[in-house]
């Protein structure tokens, strides 16, 4: 029988039978843990392996984005208390200089084609995007998979989603991504791996494989993969120096627990009112509410792609008096590009505040969070309340967020 | 060895007309008020504080009590809490009709067993004082031995984790 891309993956990584609904034990490529719960990590493991060592200190990594540099003395703490481990484990820590995990594994090559991959980011299905499978855990679960580089999983259901149509400017990935949130709802993939094909995805640059792959989580999904494309191999060439990895795609008579097709051509631009990101409306229906602060960053649209396009719509203009424009880059490597190609300098003279590579705004911490009542709106994949703060917040694409910034309203991007 | 068939009182978690309440979250299970608390033994004394209806569940639990649940049970955060509060009174499993991925993790690596049965009888099991569950077999059994449910039974290695007493306690290379 044939099988879907996850049962693909897994199975090169197991020795049990691959079966949706079968708990197995998984090989594990890399395993990383973050400042938010590494601390954890690091207890479970001295409590459970006393004076023991990691299995491969080579596939394990600490990587620092939640709150990068630390600012509070708590998170001062936690970061302390993964880099002594790493040295004593000789565990790689990419540190508060580097920028979002998720992102850093890609751009380092350690998340690739095929790969099985852990870490205590719940968005850490993000690899999706590069056709590796990538799974958030809590801390008991890292801890065992750093001291034994292996995991139970039970193999999920797939679920199948055919698009059809090309979604044109000024709708992008984020659009898109979030008109399949609004469809699905937070339960419409609970529990599945969903494989998502069609034009308007093969068309995707990898910023934009990055935005969908991310939101799998805000469909309840376990992971979402794509088929592979240019942008993929070109992105995975620069990262590893290398094409030949065997992207893990279906067989042609792959089983799946469902199907679904979908028209996406005319899509327009959508934005996730609060309090929940499946909560989504064309965004027409919400144009002219008032927006305080505009957050663009975070692993769901922080990339160069995602930014540049930001500085486009603002170059030469500056945001509406009283907006707070906030930007973070995903990585050191995107900020560094932004940087010499003057994309910042734009930025800057838009009036934006701009700060290093991490979770920023999604984390609490790094570039401020809102008061009650402010009004925001961010590129990022979540908001619930409190999640970025106490005011209500919008989820919108790169466009959308930069005219609205101009604005000071929440603006469609084909109204500038 | 730790015992796979437990048998305790039935709780049925349902709302004011009696229907199964689904999405039960995190923060409804364990208040994101008492995360503070690092004792294990008295998290006990908050699970349900958050859930309308269910304020007094904690005095009235005893050890072997078997949870029946509606969808998507312990959706929301990852917080550890939300297992350690059931572990704290004893609850010998918790029968869901589906559960959060994350929180399935949870409760499977922290030896709380969990069984996915996607039909609860709700009017039969609120009929009993007493039920089993055997979790190797997923046979619910009424107080006369009748099998009153069949879920699916755990996994052969969420049963390996349970009979160690928990994940880290599973030395495994």
């Amino acid at each position: 029988m044939g099988r879907t891309v996850i049962e693909k993956i897994f199975a090169a990584h197991t020795e049990d039978e691959v079966v949706p609904g079968k708990v197995i034990w998984l090989d594990l490529d890399a395993r990383s843990a973050r400042d938010f719960a590494g601390a954890n990590v690091v207890k479970r493991f001295r409590e459970a392996y006393p004076g023991e060592r990691v299995a491969d200190p080579g596939k394990t990594f600490f990587t620092f984005d939640c709150n990068a540099p630390a600012n509070t003395i708590a998170y001062a703490q936690n970061q302390r208390i993964c880099r002594l481990f790493a040295r004593e484990q000789g565990i790689k820590v990419y540190d508060v200089d580097s920028g979002i995990g998720s992102h850093v594994l890609m751009e380092e090559g350690i998340a690739v084609p095929g790969a099985t991959v852990v870490g205590t980011d719940s968005h850490l299905n993000i690899l999706g995007a590069v056709g590796a499978f990538g799974q958030g855990m809590g801390d008991v679960d890292i801890a065992f998979a750093f001291r034994y580089g292996r995991t139970w999983f039970e193999v999920p259901p797939t679920m199948h989603i055919v698009l059809t149509g090309r979604c044109e400017f000024p709708a992008t990935a984020k659009d898109l991504t979030l008109f399949l949130v609004g469809k699905l709802g937070s339960r419409g993939a609970l529990g599945k791996a969903v494989e998502i094909e069609g034009e308007a995805v093969e068309v995707l640059d990898m910023a934009g494989r990055i935005t969908l792959c991310s939101m799998a989580t805000e469909m309840g999904a376990i992971s979402a993969f794509l088929p592979p494309s240019d942008a993929l191999w070109e992105f995975v060439e620069g990262a590893t120096g290398r094409r030949d990895f065997p992207y893990p795609t279906a067989d042609p008579d792959a089983e799946y627990i469902q199907e679904l097709g979908l028209d996406v051509s005319g899509l327009k631009p959508m934005i996730a009112a609060p309090p929940r990101p499946d909560n989504v409306y064309v965004v027409s229906e919400l144009e002219g509410e008032r927006v305080d602060t505009v957050f663009v960053g975070s692993c769901t649209n922080g990339r160069y792609e995602d930014i540049r396009l930001v500085a486009e719509i603002l170059k030469g203009r500056r945001v509406a008096p009283g907006v707070v424009l906030k930007v973070a880059p995903a990585t050191r490597r995107v900020w560094g590009q932004l940087l010499k190609e003057g994309w910042l300098e734009v930025l800057y003279d838009a009036g934006a505040v701009i700060t290093h590579a991490a979770c920023a705004g999604c984390a609490q911490g790094q570039i401020g969070m809102t008061g009650e009542g402010e009004v925001q709106l961010s590129t990022g994949n979540r908001n619930f309340p409190g999640k970025q703060g106490k005011g209500p917040t919008y989820l919108c694409s790169p466009a959308t967020a930069a005219a609205s910034a101009l604005l000071g309203r929440i603006t469609s991007p084909e109204r500038l | 060895m730790r015992p796979t068939v437990i048998k305790g009182r039935p709780w049925v978690i349902v709302d004011a007309e009696g229907n199964l309440i689904d999405d039960i979250d995190t923060d409804q299970i364990y208040h994101n008020a008492y995360l503070a608390v690092t004792d294990p033994r008295e998290m006990g004394g908050y699970a349900f504080s958050n859930l309308e209806g269910w304020g007094d569940f904690p005095k009235e639990a005893k050890p072997g009590d078997v949870l029946f649940v509606g969808e998507n049970f312990g959706a929301g955060s990852s917080r550890q809490h939300a297992v350690d509060c059931f572990l704290a009174l004893g609850i010998g499993a918790v029968v869901g009709r589906s559960f959060g991925a994350i929180y399935k993790r949870n409760a499977i690596n922290s030896g709380l067993p969990l069984l996915e049965l996607p039909e609860i009888p709700v009017a039969a099991l609120r009929a009993f004082e007493e039920v089993t569950v055997d979790l190797e077999s997923g046979e619910i059994r009424s107080p006369g031995g009748r099998v009153i449910a069949r879920a699916r039974p755990m996994s052969r290695v969420a049963l390996e984790i349970y009979r160690a007493g928990g994940l880290l306690e599973l030395k495994r290379l």
